[in-house]
């Protein structure tokens, strides 16, 4: 293991005496077919992700069916502008991260870095304005619970229990989804680190590729959570 | 642009077709980032319109879009092999039943009537 580790360590530039890339390891027998199995093992991973996602917009569109008018009057309570202001954050630190990986694909060491860094900076504003828009929910006793308060949202009785629901599932959801920020932040930032230390070239930047594929998943996750949390029922 | 545009680095590797090694131009990255802005207001705008029962189904298939664009350009699956297109069509052949399935039971549930009641 700690020879593969070694043998990475400079594939910026060199090859092996033995001609092989630094980077290959012993199992494959090219880069190409190296990094075609790592892709296809990152995109099965992203499967079983679109999966777990699928389970609560699955569960979102049955609760959403049953209890149509208390989702309307929940999701109203939701502020479209951050909403819309994070989704276009969002979009823009996938932008960077496309560009991080354009750059490190034609062996752009400083070019990489700063792509990675603005992303992983994209990504906090995200964080922080939904931890603004969650604490506008728990000063507002929307926080499903004992002290929950529907008052506002113009509910009660029956509606008022449901609208609960709406607000467990976007917790759930926007809550699974930062947490997948929240993951993938440190991993672009070792990425970076590990772009700056030269470990990448136009030959072999698997890692920063396949951390890029992770991220776009992420947004495309937040692309559907934005109209089905924010958008329903407007325009009563 | 001109000379980059969708230039390889490498030659054609010996995976039967695959073609990842694709660079694609950042012109096409800032388009795909502006269809998606522009796509995202557009959701914005038909959701204050009143559709009828359309507002839904418009809003999901502005996602779709927006999520194929991502798909196709950002995470390279337009220049992918063929594998990585029938694990993407598995994952999303599976999506697909799941919703269906429990559509056709909670959507159909007032169509006829239940026994006993």
């Amino acid at each position: 293991m700690s020879s593969v580790a070694d043998s990475a360590r400079g594939s910026g530039t060199g090859r092996s005496e033995t001609g092989r890339h630094p980077a290959l390891v012993h199992h494959f027998e090219s880069l190409p077919a190296q990094k075609e199995a790592a892709t296809l093992g990152m995109w099965v991973f992203l499967v079983t992700e679109v999966m777990f996602f699928g389970g609560l917009f699955l569960a979102y569109t049955v609760y959403r069916n049953l209890h149509f008018h208390a989702f309307v009057q929940s999701s109203r309570h939701l502020n479209l502008a951050l909403g819309a202001v994070n989704t276009a954050v969002l979009i823009c630190s996938s932008l960077t991260m496309a560009m991080g990986v354009h750059a490190s694909a034609l062996g752009r060491r400083r070019g990489t870095v700063a792509w990675l860094l603005l992303t992983v900076a994209l990504g906090s504003v995200f964080l922080g304005i939904k931890a603004i828009e969650y604490k506008d929910k728990f000063d507002h006793h929307l926080v499903p619970g004992e002290r929950f308060d529907a008052e506002e949202l113009h509910l009660e009785g029956d509606e008022a229990r449901q609208a609960q629901i709406f607000y467990a599932l976007y917790f759930a959801m926007t809550g699974l989804h930062a947490t997948h920020m929240v993951v993938g932040i440190p991993i672009i930032l070792t990425v970076a680190g590990l772009a700056h230390r030269r470990r990448f070239s136009p030959e072999y930047h698997t890692p920063v590729e396949l951390t890029g594929l992770y991220w776009h998943f992420v947004d495309i996750v937040w692309i559907f959570l934005f109209p089905l949390l924010y958008l329903i029922g407007r325009h009563h | 642009m001109s000379d980059s545009s969708e230039r390889r680095i490498h030659s054609r590797s010996d995976l039967g077709g695959s073609a990842n090694d694709h660079v694609v131009s950042p012109a096409v990255y800032v388009t795909v980032f502006a269809a998606l802005v522009l796509l995202t207001g557009l959701t914005v705008f038909a959701s204050t319109v009143n559709l009828g029962m359309w507002n839904t189904p418009v809003a999901v298939v502005i996602a779709v879009v927006k999520a194929a664009l991502v798909v196709l350009f950002f995470m390279h699956v337009k220049y992918s092999s063929r594998l990585v297109w029938l694990a993407l069509g598995g994952g999303m052949l599976w999506l697909l039943l799941i919703i269906a399935g429990a559509a056709a039971d909670y959507l159909s549930r007032g169509w006829v009537g239940t026994p006993g009641s």
